[in-house]
C-alpha cells in the first residue's frame, strides 16, 4: 500500500502519490534517464520511495528493480525507508561550524527529544548533518524537506520546532526564514554587465558557428569550475566530435564547501548563463542541454522555469531562434539529489542519464563520449557567462582583463571571519591580502582557497595573487582568524570527503575512512606520532591510486595544515610512542550502567 | 607490423584497442589484479593494476594501450601500494580465512600471500553485514565482498539477469540482490549462471560442497597466483569464452 496522503511532507501540499505517481512516471514518457528526476519527485510528494513505489516504477521503465535502490541509497536526500515527516538537515561546513550549527542542533534535538540520525519514533521527523549547502554567508543554515533555511538562531530554532511539533507544513512557515540574500559586495564584468537578453546571440548570428570557437579560443577563456581547462580549445573538440547529437552541459552542481557564486548568478544572471549555452550550442552545433542544479539549490528551481520560459517566448529558446531557420535549442533543468561527486563532469553525466553518479573511466573524454555516448560540452555555470562577455567583447579587448595566463573575471565566494561575508568579483591577478582587505577580515591565520580539495594559505602567503599562474581557485576564499583551530578545520573537511566518496575505488573508499578515524583519534587525544606518519602514507595511496580527483585531493586539508600549523596536531599527541585506539576503560562504561557502580573500582586506571 | 609497448624493460605487443592489461597477460606478463576479468570489459575499481605509465600512476586495465609507452609495474613503490590496497580491502570486510571455506582459491588471500602482506595494518572495522541463506541451493557470505562488481556485471552481461547490484556509497557501499524482499531466494539465480562463478573471494558459494575439495589441493596451495594469472588470460585461439580459472573453483 502507498502511504495515505499527507499535507506535511512535501513541495506540495496537495500531493498524493496514489493519486500522483501514475502521472509523474507518465510526465518523464518513462525514461530510464529520468530515473533521478522521477525519484526526487517521489521523495518530494511522499517524503521517500515506498517499496511499492521503486517496483511500479522498475516495471513501468522495464529496469531491474534493484536499480531504483542501487540509485536511491546513492543520493544523500533520497530514502528508501520513512525519514520524518519533516527531515531537517543542518549544513556542516566548517563555517557552518564557526557560527555555532553544532550548539543549534543540540539544542533542537534537545527540544524535540531525539538523538541525531534517527527518525522519532512518532515518525514526525529526522535531524542530521549534510554537507555545505551553499549560504555560507548568511549561515548557519539547514534543509527542511528540501527547502533552504538561513541565518538560523537560538530563537529561530525554537520556532521551528514549534512549527514541527504543531504540523505546520513547510510552505506555510514564515517566509522571511526562506530568503536567501545575493550578498555582492564587489562588481565587475560579469555582475554588473548591462546587457539586454539576446543581444550577443543576435550578434553572434552574423558570424559562422566557427568564428564563435575561435573568439572563445582567442580570448584565452578557461574553465571557472576549478579545473582551468581552455574553454574554446572543449568546445572545438566537441564541434569536431562525430556524434547523432551534440549536447551543451551547465555544471550548477556547486557542492564545493565555501563556495556559493553558482547560486549568486543562477539567481542574478540567469539570463547570462542561458545566454552562454545558446552560444555554446550554436558553435558546437547542440540542440539540447542540461542545466544540472544541485539539490540543495531546489528552491531556484521556479526562479530558472521562468527565466527559460520567457526566453522561449522571446524566441532566444526553442525552435528557429531569433527567426533563424534550423538554430534550435532548447534547455532543461535536471535536479541533483545530495551529492558532491556530481561536480566531476563525468560523474554528473552519469547523474543525468539516471544512473549512480560514479566517475567514469577516461580516456574517452565527455568531448567525444558524453551525454548518452555522444559529444558534450560540459562547463561551469561562470564559465558560459565569461563566455557571452567574451564574444561581445571581443578577444583581445577580454584578454586585456587579468593576466597573462589568466584572462578575465572571477568570482569568489568569501565567508568565515570577515567583517562582509559574500561575493566579491576581481579582474584574475588580484592578491589575497586585497581580498582580506576589502572584506573586512582581521588577525587572519588562514585562508583556504578553492574549498576542501584546494590549498591553505598561512598569512606569510597573504600576497599570493588569484590566478591559474599561482593560486588556481574555483571561487571559495573561507577565512580564519587567530582564534580558529587549524586542527578541527583540517577535520571538518576530512569528515566531509569520507562522507562524499562514491565508494568506487579502493583507494577512496576505504582510505577517506581511516583518514577520518585517524583524525577522529587525534582529536580524542589518543594520536602519536605514528598516527601523522600514517596520514602522509595515506595521502600518498589516495593521491597515487584514486580513479578521480575527490580521492586525489582528499589528504590536501590535512597536508596544508600540517604544513603551515603543525602544533595544533602535536599539541594533541600523547608523548607515547604507542597508543591503542581502544579505550579500555570506555569499554567498561556499559558494563558500570548495568551493575549500577561507577566506583573507581570499576574504573581502569589512566595510563600514565 | 603490430605496435608495442614498454613492461619493466619487456617488450609488449598489442592489437589496437587493447588495454595495458590485457596486452600484458596475452604476452605472459602478470600484472597483479582483483576486478578485472579477462571475460568482461574492464572498469578499474580494485586499483590493484596500477601501474607508472611515463611517470604518471595508472590503472593498467583501463589505460589504453599506446606505441611506445614505458610501462612499470613490477618495482617496489607499487607493490608498497598494492600490499595498502589488499590490507584496505582485509579492514574493511570480515575476512577470518581459517574458517572461510574459499581459503586456497581465493584471489584476495593469494594476493596477500603473493605480495607478502605481513601485517593488518589498519583498524579492522568489523561492518555488521549479515548472511543471505535463504536460498536452497546459494549461500551469500556478504562479509567478504571487495565490491569488484564481477557478479553484477556477469549476470548483467553474460546472463542476462540482474540479480546482484550495489547500493549506498564510500564506505556503506554494499552488494544488494534483485529482489523486493531483499532475498536470493526470491530471485532468478540458477546455480548454472556465470554470476556464480566469477566470486573472487568467498560471497557467493555453492551449499554442500565447501570442503569437497581438501584444504592443501587447492587451486593457489600449489602455486601463487602470479604463477597462475596467466593462465586465465584470453588467448587469440581461445573463442569458446571459457575461464579455466571459474572450473577450478569449487
Amino acid at each position: 500500500m502507498l502511504p495515505d496522503a499527507n499535507p506535511i511532507y512535501g513541495e506540495s501540499p496537495q500531493c498524493d502519490l496514489h493519486a500522483d505517481l501514475h502521472e509523474i512516471v507518465a510526465r518523464h514518457c518513462g525514461e530510464k534517464t529520468k530515473l533521478l528526476q522521477l525519484l526526487n519527485e517521489v521523495q518530494a510528494c511522499a517524503g521517500y520511495i515506498p517499496e511499492d513505489a521503486a517496483s511500479y516504477i522498475a516495471a513501468t521503465l522495464d529496469i531491474p528493480r534493484a536499480r531504483i535502490e542501487s540509485v536511491a541509497s546513492f543520493y544523500s536526500f533520497l530514502h528508501m525507508k520513512p525519514a520524518g515527516e519533516y527531515r531537517v538537515l543542518f549544513s556542516d561546513n566548517i563555517t557552518d561550524r564557526m557560527l555555532g550549527n553544532q550548539d543549534l542542533l543540540e539544542q533542537m534535538c534537545r527540544q524535540l527529544w531525539l538523538q541525531p540520525g534517527k527518525v522519532s519514533e512518532d515518525g514526525l521527523l529526522s535531524i542530521n548533518t549534510t554537507s555545505c549547502t551553499g549560504m555560507c554567508d548568511q549561515g548557519p543554515a539547514m534543509l527542511v524537506n528540501g527547502h533552504a533555511i538561513t541565518r538560523l538562531t537560538v530563537q529561530r530554532i525554537q520556532e521551528i520546532g514549534q512549527l514541527i511539533r504543531n504540523r505546520t507544513p513547510v510552505t506555510e512557515w514564515p517566509s522571511d526564514y526562506f530568503k536567501v540574500d545575493n550578498n555582492i559586495r564587489r562588481g565587475g564584468l560579469i555582475l554588473d554587465n548591462k546587457l539586454a537578453y539576446g543581444e550577443v546571440l543576435q550578434a553572434a548570428r552574423a558570424v559562422p558557428p566557427e568564428t564563435i570557437v575561435s573568439t572563445i579560443k582567442d580570448s584565452n577563456l578557461r574553465g571557472r569550475g576549478g579545473a582551468g581547462f581552455p574553454t574554446g580549445l572543449k568546445w572545438e573538440a566537441c564541434r569536431n566530435a562525430e556524434g547523432d547529437a551534440h549536447y551543451v552541459v551547465c555544471n550548477a552542481d556547486e557542492g564545493e564547501p565555501g563556495t556559493f557564486k553558482d547560486r549568486v548568478l543562477l539567481t542574478a544572471q540567469a539570463d547570462l548563463v542561458f545566454e552562454g549555452m545558446t552560444l555554446c550550442a550554436r558553435a558546437i552545433g547542440a540542440k539540447k542541454g542540461f542545466l544540472y542544479l544541485r539539490g540543495e539549490y531546489r528552491y531556484l528551481l521556479k526562479h530558472l522555469q521562468a527565466v527559460l520560459q520567457r526566453r522561449r517566448d522571446s524566441e532566444l529558446l526553442g525552435e528557429n531562434i531569433l527567426g533563424e531557420q534550423g538554430f534550435d535549442f532548447d534547455i532543461e533543468i535536471h535536479l541533483g539529489a545530495g551529492a558532491y561527486i556530481c561536480g566531476e563532469e563525468s560523474a554528473l553525466i552519469e547523474s543525468l542519464e539516471g544512473k549512480r553518479g560514479v566517475p567514469r573511466n577516461r580516456p574517452p573524454f565527455p568531448v567525444t563520449h558524453g551525454y548518452l555516448q555522444q559529444p558534450t560540452a560540459v562547463d561551469n555555470v561562470e564559465t558560459f557567462c565569461q563566455a557571452v562577455m567574451a564574444m561581445h567583447m571581443g578577444a583581445q579587448a577580454y584578454r586585456a582583463i587579468g593576466t597573462e595566463k589568466s584572462s578575465g573575471s572571477k568570482l569568489i565566494s568569501v565567508s568565515g571571519d570577515c567583517a562582509s561575508p559574500g561575493i566579491y568579483e576581481y579582474p584574475f591577478g588580484v592578491s589575497v591580502r586585497q581580498i582580506l582587505t576589502d572584506c573586512g577580515a582581521v588577525n587572519t591565520r588562514a585562508v583556504q582557497i578553492s574549498g576542501p580539495s584546494g590549498i591553505c594559505i598561512g598569512e606569510h602567503e597573504f600576497d599570493r595573487k588569484l590566478g591559474f599562474e599561482d593560486l588556481p581557485t574555483a571561487g571559495a576564499f573561507m577565512v580564519f582568524d587567530d582564534s580558529r583551530d587549524m586542527f578541527e578545520v583540517a577535520r571538518n573537511f576530512v569528515h566531509f570527503f569520507a562522507h562524499e566518496s562514491c565508494g568506487f575505488c579502493t583507494p577512496c573508499r576505504v582510505g577517506t575512512s581511516m583518514l577520518k578515524q585517524t583524525m577522529d583519534k587525534v582529536a580524542a587525544g589518543h594520536g602519536t606520532q605514528h598516527d601523522l606518519t600514517e596520514i602522509e602514507n595515506l595521502d600518498h595511496v589516495l593521491q597515487t591510486t584514486s580513479h578521480c580527483g575527490l580521492g586525489r585531493t582528499a589528504c590536501n586539508p590535512v597536508l596544508h595544515t600540517l604544513k603551515h600549523f603543525r602544533p595544533a596536531y602535536e599539541s594533541r599527541l600523547k608523548s607515547l610512542d604507542f597508543e591503542p585506539a581502544f579505550d579500555l576503560d570506555g569499554a567498561l562504561a556499559r558494563a558500570r550502567q548495568m551493575t549500577g557502580r561507577d566506583d573507581a573500582g570499576a574504573h581502569l586506571k589512566e595510563s600514565e | 607490423m603490430t605496435d608495442t609497448f614498454q613492461l619493466d624493460g619487456a617488450t609488449v605487443p598489442f592489437e589496437p584497442g587493447q588495454t595495458v592489461m590485457q596486452a600484458a597477460l596475452a604476452a605472459d606478463h602478470y600484472i597483479p589484479h582483483l576486478c578485472y576479468h579477462p571475460e568482461f570489459k574492464p572498469h578499474g575499481s580494485c586499483k590493484l593494476c596500477t601501474v607508472k605509465v611515463n611517470g604518471r600512476t595508472m590503472a593498467s586495465c583501463t589505460m589504453p594501450a599506446e606505441a611506445g609507452l614505458e610501462v612499470e609495474s613490477n618495482i617496489e613503490e607499487l607493490n608498497t601500494l598494492r600490499r595498502t590496497l589488499v590490507q584496505m580491502l582485509f579492514a574493511e570486510g570480515n575476512h577470518f580465512c581459517p574458517s572461510c571455506e574459499k581459503s586456497g582459491n581465493c584471489m584476495l588471500q593469494a594476493l596477500g600471500y603473493d605480495l607478502e602482506v605481513h601485517a593488518a595494518g589498519f583498524r579492522h572495522q568489523y561492518p555488521d553485514r549479515p548472511l543471505d541463506a535463504s536460498h536452497p541451493d546459494i549461500l551469500l557470505d556478504f562479509n567478504r565482498c571487495i565490491l569488484c562488481e564481477l557478479c553484477v556485471r556477469a549476470s548483467s552481461e553474460v546472463d542476462g539477469k540482474n540479480v546482484f547490484a550495489l547500493a549506498g556509497r564510500g564506505i556503506t557501499k554494499h552488494l544488494i540482490v534483485n529482489a523486493e524482499s531483499g532475498q536470493l531466494k526470491d530471485t532468478n539465480i540458477a546455480l548454472t549462471d556465470k554470476a556464480m562463478q566469477v566470486c573472487p573471494v568467498g560471497v557467493i558459494l555453492k551449499k554442500r560442497v565447501g570442503f569437497s575439495q581438501a584444504i592443501g589441493d587447492r587451486r593457489y596451495d600449489a602455486s601463487p597466483i602470479s604463477a597462475q594469472a596467466l593462465q586465465d588470460a584470453p588467448r587469440a585461439s581461445d573463442a569458446s569464452g571459457e575461464c579455466p580459472a571459474c572450473e577450478d573453483a569449487p
